[in-house]
């Protein structure tokens, strides 16, 4: 990129091409350069600090309490403390990703959501943890991590600082230390004179000037140590892609067999429903056409009966469209169809919508059905008096939660309806979470993944 | 009276026109989208629109949103908004500059010709005629509540008659009884609920549907 510049004008472009004729460009990147080197330097500061914290602490801690499985209460600690290990280690996924665009990727394995309660479910889950090889390579990690991590970070600091260093002692201070009987090391120079405590001060800033060069490679090369570590091995990511497909399998199964059911459905109630009406209605006709001049009378009776037909056939097929797909949806979207929705509800509902776009029909009208089953179980089965629902959409994920004052208890288990929704809602990824204590309140979330356009 | 039809299916475009014109309406336009409905209430000032919710080319509410665009545009333009479905959250809508004139009707309704013509006589003179699904919807949401509880049956059924747009006489001839009695029974709604009573029978309807449509 060569654009015409004036003599005198900026042009700042995030690496433009070096050379420029007045310089401009050059010193917009010299001043880039070293901004990005400060901040790397602060961040390896940073790095240096935490990964040596936390990482023998968390280590520590691990170890102690794996190893009091033994007596028992490793059972209960450990599942908290690998908690937290894989919270540190999401952080330091978090921060490569920020500072030095380093992605890696989690080598977790998914557990079932519901363990059984109380001891059992509690040894249950600090086994199938302790089974999981990604704890054992978090574990080695931390090792790393409070070892070479913090060496080749703190490099970026060090690099930057030691300058400072070099020109206090070329100001002077070389002189006291030299009398007290010293005879300072300054890197590889023994510092015993003005002149040797000049060249540190020289040596200094090409220590700062190389800083300049290599800091955000430092960095960057703190997070690829971590990433060989914190990175699924090609036989966990095997193993992540084969527990994937048997997802995909398994949703696709449901989704399959919920369309095939649709179909059943919609073809029964059309062919018990509007069909028969319209048949109804053109034997009406029939009859009237005969009639109609010998007994007149009748042939009205008829009419009037044709017509009303004819408006129960539409009522019928204006429920079937609103159980295939709501009107509004069509017309308005997510937001306005469940707000819709909610006036048609024998009871007051909140609803709250922050949505900046439309999401894809499909996630739409599963959306939708998920949020009118669930207010249907509210008022069903809750007995509630007040549902709050709130949607909205952040870091590509539609939330939805529905709340009710009811009097709570609902469960996940197998046959309930909340389990019909969370089925249909794994053919788009997304998860149904419930919290409903005995005696309410109820709130049941559910999480989309999808773009808005 | 000119009337500016707008509606997407020609069997039914048709159908209104000839009906309307039966009535002696004059069809100033009758149009097919979206952006034809616009230019037509922005150039021909019709005395009333007659507007399907759902025209192309989006197919979406875009009838609804023309109309009410010309009504900001125009306000007070009667606009009678016919659908396959009736919502409250579209009703609301329409109500919400509180200009009457406004109609809300399910397509159904256009079997009944002279109660449909009447509706829009009543919108084309600046008066509400909302369907009957979308007021009962309203009542049977808060059919316990008092003081809506402490009614009469035959209030109840005056209340929602009147809630419809219809004028006394109207409510009277079709319950079979004198516009008198209808007069005492409104009187006795608007004590009951505690509203002020008004002559003016838009404002009356109005102030019925605000009433059933708070706190929601």
């Amino acid at each position: 990129m060569t654009p015409e510049r004036r003599p005198g004008e900026t042009v700042s472009v995030p690496g433009a091409r070096r050379g420029g004729r007045h310089g401009d460009d050059e010193r917009d990147e010299d001043m880039t350069r070293l901004r990005d080197a400060v901040i790397a330097g602060a961040q390896g500061l940073y790095l240096t600090i935490v990964s040596l914290v936390g990482s023998i602490v968390l280590f520590v801690f691990a170890v102690l309490s794996i190893a009091f499985i033994l007596l028992g209460i490793g059972f209960f600690t450990t599942p908290a403390v690998l908690a937290a290990v894989r919270w540190y280690a999401g952080a330091q996924r978090t921060r490569a990703a920020a500072w030095s665009g380093v992605t890696i990727p989690n080598p977790y394995r998914t557990y079932p959501a519901d363990l059984r309660p109380g001891l059992t479910g509690q040894v249950e889950r600090c086994t199938r943890l302790l089974k999981d090889p990604a704890t054992w390579r978090d574990l080695e990690w931390l090792l790393v991590n409070m070892t070479a991590g913090p060496v080749v970070a703190v490099f970026a600091p060090a690099l930057l600082l030691y300058m400072l260093y070099g020109w206090v002692l070329a100001l002077g201070v070389w002189k006291p230390i030299y009398d007290a009987g010293g005879g300072e090391w300054f890197a590889f120079i023994h510092v015993t004179s003005q002149s040797t405590a000049n060249q540190a001060a020289l040596l200094g800033m090409g220590f700062f000037l190389l800083g300049v060069l290599v800091n955000p490679g430092l960095v960057r090369t703190h997070f690829l140590l971590s990433r060989a570590f914190l990175a699924p091995t090609p036989a966990m990511r095997e193993r992540q892609l084969a527990e994937r497909v048997d997802r995909l399998t398994e949703t696709r199964h449901d989704a399959v067999d919920n369309s095939a059911a649709e179909l059943r459905r919609i073809e029964r109630d059309l062919h018990d429903g509007a069909q028969a009406r319209l048949v109804a209605m053109g034997m009406d006709l029939g009859t009237i056409e005969a009639m109609i001049e010998t007994d007149p009378a009748k042939a009205k009776e008829l009419i009037a009966k044709a017509r009303q037909n004819s408006g129960e056939a539409l009522t019928e097929l204006r429920d079937l469209v609103r159980g295939i797909h709501p009107p509004v949806l069509a017309e308005r979207g997510l937001g306005d169809a469940v707000k819709a929705l909610a006036l048609r509800l024998p009871l007051p509902v909140e609803v709250t919508v922050e949505l900046t776009g439309r999401a894809g029909a499909p996630v739409e009208s599963a959306a939708y059905f998920a949020v009118s089953e669930t207010l249907t179980n509210a008022i069903k089965h809750a007995g509630a008096e007040r549902v709050w629902v709130d949607m909205h959409h952040a870091e590509g994920m539609l939330r939805i939660a529905v709340t009710d004052d009811g009097k709570g208890g609902a469960r996940l288990g197998a046959g309930s309806g909340l389990a019909g929704i969370e089925r249909r809602l794994g053919t788009f990824d997304g998860v149904l979470a419930v919290s409903s204590p005995a005696g309410g309140p109820t709130m049941v979330t559910m999480e989309i993944p999808c773009e808005l356009s | 009276m000119r009337v500016v039809l707008a509606e997407d299916l020609f069997l039914l475009r048709d159908g209104l026109v000839r009906m309307l014109e039966a009535f002696d309406f004059e069809i100033a336009a009758a149009v097919e989208s979206g952006p034809e409905l616009s230019k037509a209430l922005a150039e021909l000032e019709p005395d009333v629109a007659v507007v399907d919710v759902r025209l192309p080319p989006s197919h979406t509410d875009e009838g609804l949103q023309c109309a009410l665009a010309a009504r900001r545009a125009r306000p007070g333009l009667p606009v009678l908004v016919l659908s396959q479905h009736v919502e409250q959250l579209y009703a609301r809508e329409l109500l919400a500059d509180g200009n009457g004139g406004v109609g809300y009707l399910l397509k159904d309704r256009v079997f009944d010709a002279a109660q449909f013509i009447d509706a829009v006589r009543r919108v084309a003179a600046g008066g509400t005629a909302m369907d009957p699904q979308v007021i009962q919807q309203l009542l049977s949401r808060r059919s316990s509540d008092q003081p809506l509880g402490a009614l009469t049956p035959r209030e109840r059924e005056v209340l929602e008659l009147m809630a419809q747009g219809r004028s006394n006489a109207a409510i009277a001839s079709q319950l079979v009884v004198t516009e008198r009695a209808i007069a005492k029974h409104t009187s006795n709604i608007f004590g009951k609920l505690g509203l002020p009573v008004s002559d003016d029978d838009n404002r009356r309807v109005l102030a019925v549907i605000a009433y059933l449509d708070q706190g929601r």
